[in-house]
């Protein structure tokens, strides 16, 4: 069980990447780019998650947005065609009521932020580590185990849900039913 | 430079409140709905990046078996999952009727 080391390093480095890989989605004209930008983002969310020891997370997010949502983007963008919507206006008319309205949600961040960390001591990285071959145990105990776990009523409406988007998707995209 | 050099739960919840902003940024003001829909994925990333820094948060308490913020983590990539699929299967459907993705010409429902 090592401590981590050069976090600071690792955090703002990959923070760096995050923030410029969403700017990048937002402002780009091909959607192309836009989508490589978010592959670039959810795999240094990833690296994340591993900061905080939570390694099956970071490994779904990998396996999950990299190879399964984003194929799926990229399928959909080949099918649709791009060339003409890449010669035309790319930000609505209401662009400036909408980034007052963000900018309006980012005061509101920065207000709660600085109001409630005044005084309060959350957890600081390095202070403890903790094995990382546990955590995939811990969270099937959590979803299965008919002791300790709570959520085997959520997995299965989960696995419903899933169920109920795929009817759905193979029904908006078929071509007659 | 003490609270910039010591990394903590709050730097993880302001990372999370940039990556928000710049979805809702991405949902307000883009006229593609592929990107609005990629927008809205970063968004459910930020909302999962919280729930795991609380979660570190929460086991620094209560030991390293307590990971309810990563098990609300999976939850919620299940759930863009089945967004993606249904909200592209919608665009695939209205890009066969009206040939355009452009949300401000998705107006049949105006009046």
């Amino acid at each position: 069980m090592n401590p981590p080391v050069a976090t600071p390093f690792f955090f703002y480095g990959l923070s760096l990447i995050m923030i410029i890989g969403g700017i990048l989605v937002i402002t780009r004209k091909n959607a192309v780019h836009s989508a490589l930008a978010l592959i670039t983002t959810l795999l240094a969310q990833a690296a994340l998650y591993l900061m905080l020891y939570a390694p099956f997370v970071a490994g779904v997010q990998i396996i999950l947005y990299a190879g399964g949502i984003m194929v799926l983007f990229l399928f959909v963008i080949m099918l649709i065609s791009i060339e003409r919507n890449m010669r035309e206006r790319q930000f609505n008319k209401q662009w400036l009521v909408g980034l007052a309205a963000a900018a309006a949600l980012g005061a509101l961040f920065v207000a709660v932020y600085t109001k409630t960390s005044r005084g309060i001591t959350l957890f600081v990285e390095g202070r403890m580590s903790y094995v990382e071959n546990q955590n995939t145990q811990s969270i099937a105990d959590l979803l299965f185990d008919r002791r300790a776990g709570q959520y085997m009523f959520a997995f299965e409406i989960a696995s419903l849900l899933l169920l109920v988007a795929i009817i759905g998707a193979v029904v908006m995209a078929k071509k007659r039913i | 430079m003490d609270t910039l050099l010591h990394i903590s739960t709050l730097h993880y919840l302001v990372l999370g409140a940039a990556l928000f902003i710049l979805g809702v940024i991405g949902v307000l003001t883009r006229r593609n709905v592929v990107i609005i829909l990629m927008s809205i994925e970063l968004i459910l990333n930020a909302v999962n990046l919280n729930l795991v820094a609380f979660s570190r948060y929460w086991q620094s308490i209560h030991g390293p078996a307590a990971l309810h913020g990563q098990v609300f983590a999976i939850f919620v990539i299940t759930d863009a999952a089945a967004e993606a699929a249904v909200g592209l299967g919608i665009l695939i459907a209205f890009f066969r009727n009206k040939e355009t993705v452009n949300v401000d010409e998705v107006n049949l429902l105006k009046w």
